[in-house]
């Protein structure tokens, strides 16, 4: 599903990856964890296309991510969904022509369709359809991961993208979008990669994890296998009692 | 990818559909509300259903089949059971939004009344700021030690220093413009000369403030604006008054200040280039000498016109610092309220400012006119 080879990335005199590769099979939920700074969330942009990597290639569905031809690349994009961090929602719109968005981009559907697939895509991240009309300032921090979640779903993605998903919320509530995410990869059956610095939607999400540190991948594997590797940044990881809950979780 | 298919399929007296196929937004036939159309024909006869080829469903394959069904589970249906369980959840979406809140009927007053209250709105809020602004300069005189020197210097440098060559470029331009068409009219009247008389009036008392204000409104005025307005998106205003420190001593006084002086000295550059710019053009135009031009200048404009020129320069650069902050400090967090707020500053200032100019012309029309 993903396919990464040989991938390099340097900016000016920093050096951030070195010689990445990286491999996700259909139906994984991959975390890919790191120290900060260790370059998850490039690597994140450069496997949706925000960013080209200086060497190497970024295969989705096999075929390249950075296709030069403009329509073959924008079909690519919608079969697989972002969530960003902050939810980067559009605040001039409503949650409902948020979430209706890519569907219009579409230009296949009717209005009548697009509302009960905005009303269907709101029940699935359980919010209800009175929200579908307030603007993204008046939503709370977990309506907007929520809101997020269902425009990244709108069109039905085989990929699901993944940046923090669970930061900036409260342990509960966390805990909450955790279970709604795996519910929805159960029903769905959508791929997961996500970058996440949270051990509990760590062990809650991901089936497997990739290691960022020295600028390449160090361990990747389930938690058992990564926790075997042995390297400073993966001892310290696995230390103060994460090793259990995580192995637990990926087991 | 396998399309989506309909295949009928007679038994005995009933029609049996058999649907096979990927059922998803990609792999329905497009478009698909001819689709659709086609769905629902079948389903008028009420034929039985059987989805169990399907191979892939996805939620719009659903609704349209739902939608095809006229919202109701078919007499006869024969699904997989995951896919039932995403009809399901279709059914159980609310079938629509409320009605959207039709128009007032009262809109013809109600609109009107709520400008007027929002204007009455602005005009307190911007009374409050005038007022917290002198309370602040009498708690600066007592502690000089809190004088926001390095905002003021920051934004004399930005609103004043920046802004010379665009000012002395729009001021020389508008002096040869002016003096090339008045030469052609006085010409008629053979009054050649008094371009000086024109041109040092008009644009030393008129011309020099207003333009400059119109300028420094759209450079100056939308990037206070828009940097206070962004600072409160992203909660710096508030991490301000954590510590303590006043937004109106910090963030409204260094701006009103700092335009204040730059605005007449702005005023006193444009003007001169927008002369320099007219006597250019008189002397290509006219042949007046550059020496009589200079000559008759001091006699023909009485010096109250500079005075003038100047304490517009002053009113017009503190009312549109004003101005340019409270907007910035309504901006609500978004980007839209950020955009409508930055165009109602630079929109209300210049009206402010015209307005204003013309109390100014009122009340000086005694003053320095020979």
């Amino acid at each position: 599903m993903v396919e990464i080879r040989g991938l390099c990335t340097q900016f000016d005199d920093v050096v951030i990856h070195r010689d990445i590769d990286l491999d996700i099979e259909v139906g994984q939920m991959l975390g890919l964890v790191g120290g900060s700074g260790s370059g998850k969330t490039t690597l994140l942009r450069e496997i949706v296309g925000l960013l080209a990597p200086s060497k190497g290639t970024v295969r989705l569905f096999g075929e390249a991510v950075l296709d030069p031809d403009p329509e073959r690349r924008r079909r690519l994009r919608r079969r697989f969904g972002m969530l960003f961090q902050q939810g980067a929602l559009f605040s001039a719109l409503s949650v409902h022509d948020n979430i209706a968005f890519p569907l219009r981009e579409l230009h296949s559907l009717d209005e009548a369709m697009i509302t009960d697939l905005v009303l269907l895509k709101l029940g699935m991240v359980e919010l209800e359809a009175r929200h579908a009309r307030l603007m993204p300032a008046e939503l709370s921090g977990g309506m907007i991961k929520r809101v997020a979640l269902a425009r990244a779903l709108s069109l039905e993605p085989e990929l699901l993208v993944l940046d923090e998903p669970t930061a900036g919320l409260d342990p509960d509530r966390s805990e909450n979008f955790v279970k709604l995410l795996r519910m929805l990869q159960k029903e769905l059956g959508f791929t997961v990669v996500m970058v996440t610095h949270d051990p509990e939607t760590l062990a809650g999400l991901a089936t497997r994890l990739a290691v960022l540190a020295d600028q390449r991948i160090v361990a990747c594997g389930t938690a058992a296998e990564v926790a075997a590797v042995d390297h400073p940044f993966i001892r310290n990881f696995f230390s103060a009692g994460r090793a259990a809950a995580l192995r637990q979780g990926t087991g | 990818m396998a399309v989506a298919t309909i295949e009928a399929v007679r038994q005995s007296d009933a029609v049996q559909l058999v649907l096979s196929g990927e059922w998803t937004l990609a792999t329905m036939p497009q478009p698909i509300s001819g689709f659709e159309l086609r769905l629902r024909d079948l389903a008028i006869s009420k034929p039985g259903w059987d989805l169990r080829p399907i191979s892939r469903l996805d939620s719009a394959g659903a609704i349209l089949l739902w939608r095809a069904w006229g919202r109701q589970w078919p007499a006869s249906l024969a699904v997989s059971s995951g896919h039932r369980a995403l009809l399901e959840r279709v059914e159980g979406i609310s079938p629509d939004l409320q009605p959207e809140p039709s128009a007032e009927p009262l809109a013809w007053i109600t609109v009107p009344g709520r400008l007027a209250l929002s204007a009455g709105n602005h005009l307190a809020g911007i009374v409050a700021m005038i007022g917290q602004l002198v309370l602040d300069v009498a708690y600066l005189s007592v502690h000089p030690r809190d004088i926001p020197w390095r905002e003021f210097s920051a934004n004399l440098y930005k609103s004043g220093a920046q802004a010379l060559p665009v000012t002395a470029l729009i001021g020389f331009l508008i002096g040869i413009v002016l003096s090339y068409l008045s030469s052609l009219q006085l010409r008629t009247f053979g009054a050649d000369v008094f371009i000086v008389n024109l041109l040092g009036i008009s644009i030393v008392r008129e011309l020099g403030p207003v333009l400059v204000a119109i300028l420094v409104a759209g450079r100056s005025g939308s990037a206070m604006t828009a940097q206070i307005g962004v600072m409160r998106v992203t909660e710096e205003i508030d991490a301000l008054a954590t510590m303590g420190v006043s937004r109106s001593q910090r963030l409204v006084l260094p701006k009103v200040l700092a335009l204040a002086v730059a605005m007449p000295l702005l005023v006193v550059w444009c003007s001169a280039a927008g002369i320099i710019g007219g006597m250019v053009s008189a002397n290509l135009q006219m042949g007046l000498s550059y020496g009589f031009f200079i000559d008759t200048l001091p006699r023909v404009v009485p010096v109250a016109n500079v005075w003038i020129g100047l304490s517009k320069g002053v009113v017009f650069g503190v009312l549109i610092a004003l101005i340019a902050c409270h907007f910035g400090l309504r901006v609500k967090p978004n980007t839209e309220s950020l955009s409508a707020r930055t165009t109602t500053s630079v929109v209300t200032s210049i009206t402010v400012v015209i307005l204003v100019d013309a109390v100014f012309a009122v009340f000086t029309r005694n003053l320095g006119l020979p």
